[in-house]
């Protein structure tokens, strides 16, 4: 792995990655603001580290701009889903080419542990000091319903499962969504009396159940319940945003000798049409 | 580097200030807008969303202005030369990501066609009031440059020197066009390609190892690196050292200020751009910009009538603000009108510059409409009353 | 910890044997005690040291070292890449 000289990172994504025949020159990692937001600046590839609830659009402009660049988003339950919620819709609707890797461990963690858009009911957070009272996003079934085209959600524990689903995304076209489930012992887990991290761990170990192709209706989390994790939604042959601009325009534009197919706009393609003197 | 002849429209056209502003943008390399329809802006970006197909660009409507802000420095970093068009709403939820540009030095260009506010206020009228919030509006100290255009002919030149300008200073550019400036359709001439000249984006040419994002090179500008070359490099909205990686303490953030404040303060003389007529042995100056420049325009033929002998001073740039110059012209003559489309914000900065070396008249108006020219007309001729400074 | 386990195969990889199949490999100094890689590893080569890191955590040690299958389930549990396994076969060498 070329993202360290020497010590193996062994966590899934760079497993991942590493597994990956792609040139890893032609990957980019975009972060918002929390805890997952310095993942960017951990790894030896191109990476951007935007602002809070930002990283999507951020990344679609980079991936309109060059297609050829795999891009991937690392974000977190309140950059996502909280001030990030709008761009996630969107970016799902539109089905733009990018691998959304969200990391829910269902509170604002960075900031001290305050309540999010995940936050179960009944959960004890900074925010929500007599617990939170309002019903939680169900992340896999928003984004299924939005038009990813890979939805699946895997907890910390599950970390072989974890290394599949992020190499299968990778390879995937199109908006692709992974929910990993990650304790925060020192702000969640403790208001919570849930317990130390190694607790928590042994809760997905035994109270997760693998369910692959689930109905996400029925994928919600709740404070203390079991849960389901797995694989989805795992669509074939959807157009991605860019995709589908160039095949409806190639239509409406067939007898037009001055449309220009879009094909990125890195610097090759753009000097091709100036006039170098 | 001359312009690419596939976004320049050659010829004389009869095209209102947002037309000819997208012109300018196509003209200037602009393959890549992000936007969020908002009057009076929205004939920009329909226009890009007209010609690009033929262009071989790309249009996003996003769904919000904050989106369009930051869509485009992405963009900006996958290789495109980019801008997002808004108004005063829309640019108010730009701020956080104009911030972001200036932080790692992403060049771009925003345009404010401007209406009257506070909140949504008159969208379809026209004001000057985001002067201030397009210098002030992010958090934190940085310089940006604001360009001010008065014509359609001018939306479309100066739309090619904010694009160049953000290119050589790697600096967000506001494009500061009022709703009348927007509306107002005039004959554009637009010349032939290669007689457009374009600042070509530096791209490092030291290899991966030896190179550094935010390592100043020339006039304190570091230079970019291309995506999936194989630099790796990394960007940031966190104080930063030179290798662009998170360098958080009060060295770093005294190293990185003042060279985004220098790499503009230093080369005002650049940036600066004024047009002036008639100042010398003015008594009156009359220093404007945008539409209220070309209502100044009358009130100046009626006081010249009536024998007042005053000068104009048209900012074309606005940020950074012409202080050096604003000064020596305070020195020769007995007062300054400063006409504008809000409650007086450049003519604070005209008064500082001013240092009290002559009597500086604001004649502010909260848009709407524009000025009546008695109303310029009458401080000019208080103006000439001044006591003489010399 | 009892003394008979301790004695079936040494604490220490690198000494067993010149040329291990595999290892599990340690960063300790980077270790916050968590337990993860000692509770998850599939065949129980690890347990908390007695001594302490720097940082002030009780650290994993292999205490079943030759039991290692390289399988790196440590390493990909691990928060703070102060752990890893290692098949090391002739391949990997060259």
């Amino acid at each position: 792995m070329e993202t360290t000289d020497k010590h193996p990172l062994n966590n899934a994504f760079l497993n991942a990655l590493d597994k990956s025949p792609m040139d890893k020159n032609k990957i980019a990692i975009v972060s918002g603001i929390g805890c997952t937001g310095r993942v960017a600046g951990y790894v030896n590839l191109d990476s951007f580290h935007t602002t809070h609830g930002r990283a999507l659009p951020f990344a679609e402009g980079l991936k309109a701009a060059s297609p050829d660049t795999k891009v991937v988003v690392f974000t977190g339950d309140g950059d996502l889903m909280s001030i990030g919620g709008n761009h996630f819709i969107h970016a799902g609707r539109k089905n733009m080419d990018l691998m959304v890797i969200c990391v829910n461990n269902l509170n604002y963690a960075m900031t001290g542990g305050q309540v999010s858009a995940t936050t179960p009911q009944r959960a004890i957070t900074a925010t929500a000091p007599y617990g939170s009272f309002c019903e939680p996003f169900n992340l896999p079934f928003l984004a299924e319903t939005v038009g990813a085209v890979y939805v699946a959600r895997w907890t910390v524990y599950h970390v072989r499962e974890m290394q599949k689903a992020m190499s299968e995304a990778l390879n995937k076209k199109g908006f692709s969504f992974i929910e990993i489930m990650s304790p925060c012992p020192t702000l969640f887990e403790r208001r919570n009396k849930m317990g130390s991290a190694l607790t928590r761990m042994k809760f997905y170990k035994e109270n997760t159940k693998v369910e692959n192709n689930a109905d996400t209706r029925n994928t919600k989390i709740s404070l203390n319940d079991p849960f389901t994790v797995g694989k989805f939604v795992d669509i074939e042959g959807k157009k991605t945003y860019l995709e589908a601009m160039n095949s409806y325009y190639d239509e409406a534009f067939q007898s037009d000798d001055e449309y220009m197919r879009y094909r990125g706009l890195a610097q090759k393609n753009y000097e091709e049409g100036c006039l170098n003197d | 580097m001359k312009s690419d002849p596939r976004g320049v429209l050659t010829g004389v056209h009869y095209i209102d200030g947002d037309h000819a502003a997208c012109e300018g943008a196509l003209a200037a390399g602009c393959r890549y807008v992000a936007g969020y329809p908002i009057t009076p802006s929205t004939e920009v970006v329909e226009r890009f969303a007209m010609r690009i197909p033929h262009i071989g660009g790309i249009f996003m409507q996003m769904e919000d202005e904050i989106a369009s802000s930051i869509a485009l420095q992405g963009a900006v970093w996958g290789g495109a030369k980019a801008m997002t068009v808004t108004s005063g709403p829309g640019f108010s939820l730009m701020m956080e990501h104009i911030g972001l540009a200036v932080m790692t030095e992403t060049p771009c260009v925003f345009v404010n066609v401007q209406r009257g506010g506070p909140s949504t206020g008159l969208p379809t009228l026209p004001a000057q009031s985001d002067m201030m919030q397009a210098r002030w509006g992010s958090h934190g100290d940085y310089e940006i440059i604001a360009l001010s255009p008065n014509s359609s002919q001018e939306c479309f030149d100066l739309m090619i020197t904010a694009f160049n300008l953000s290119e050589r200073f790697r600096v967000p550019v506001m494009f500061m066009m009022d709703e009348c400036v927007g509306h107002m359709t005039e004959k554009v001439v637009i010349p032939e390609a290669d007689k457009i000249e374009i600042f070509e984006r530096k791209y490092t040419k030291k290899k991966p190892s030896e190179y550094k994002p935010y390592e100043p090179v020339k006039d304190l500008i570091p230079e970019m690196a291309e995506i999936g070359k194989g630099y790796k490099f990394h960007i940031t909205g966190l104080t930063h050292d030179e290798r662009g990686y998170p360098a958080m303490n009060e060295e770093n953030q005294h190293k990185l200020v003042s060279r985004l404040m220098d790499k503009i303060r230093n080369y005002k003389k650049e940036i600066i751009m004024i047009e002036e007529d008639g100042l010398n042995n003015a008594d009156v100056a009359v220093v404007s910009y945008g539409i209220t420049s070309r209502i100044a325009e009358k009130a100046m033929i009626d006081a010249r009538k009536m024998g007042i002998k005053v000068g104009k001073a048209r900012l074309k740039t606005i940020w950074p603000f012409a202080d050096e110059y604003i000064n020596t012209l305070s020195k020769k003559v007995k007062a300054i009108v400063v006409p504008e489309l809000n409650a007086g914000q450049i003519v604070r900065e005209v008064e500082r510059a001013a240092r009290g070396n002559c009597n500086i008249i604001s004649v502010p108006h909260f848009g709407g409409t524009v000025h009546k020219p008695e109303v310029i007309l009458a401080a000019i001729k208080e103006g000439a009353q001044s006591g003489n400074n010399r | 910890m009892e003394e008979s386990k301790r004695n079936k195969c040494s604490s220490d990889a690198k000494t067993t044997s010149p040329k291990p199949k595999e290892k599990v490999c340690f960063q300790t100094e980077r270790c916050k005690g968590c337990g993860f890689c000692i509770e998850f590893c599939p065949v129980k080569v690890l347990e908390f040291s007695k001594d302490y890191n720097k940082k002030g955590y009780h650290y994993p040690v292999a205490v079943n070292a030759c039991k290692c299958i390289g399988c790196n389930m440590c390493g990909m549990y691990c928060p703070d890449f102060a752990i890893w396994g290692e098949k090391n076969s002739d391949k990997n060498k060259e």
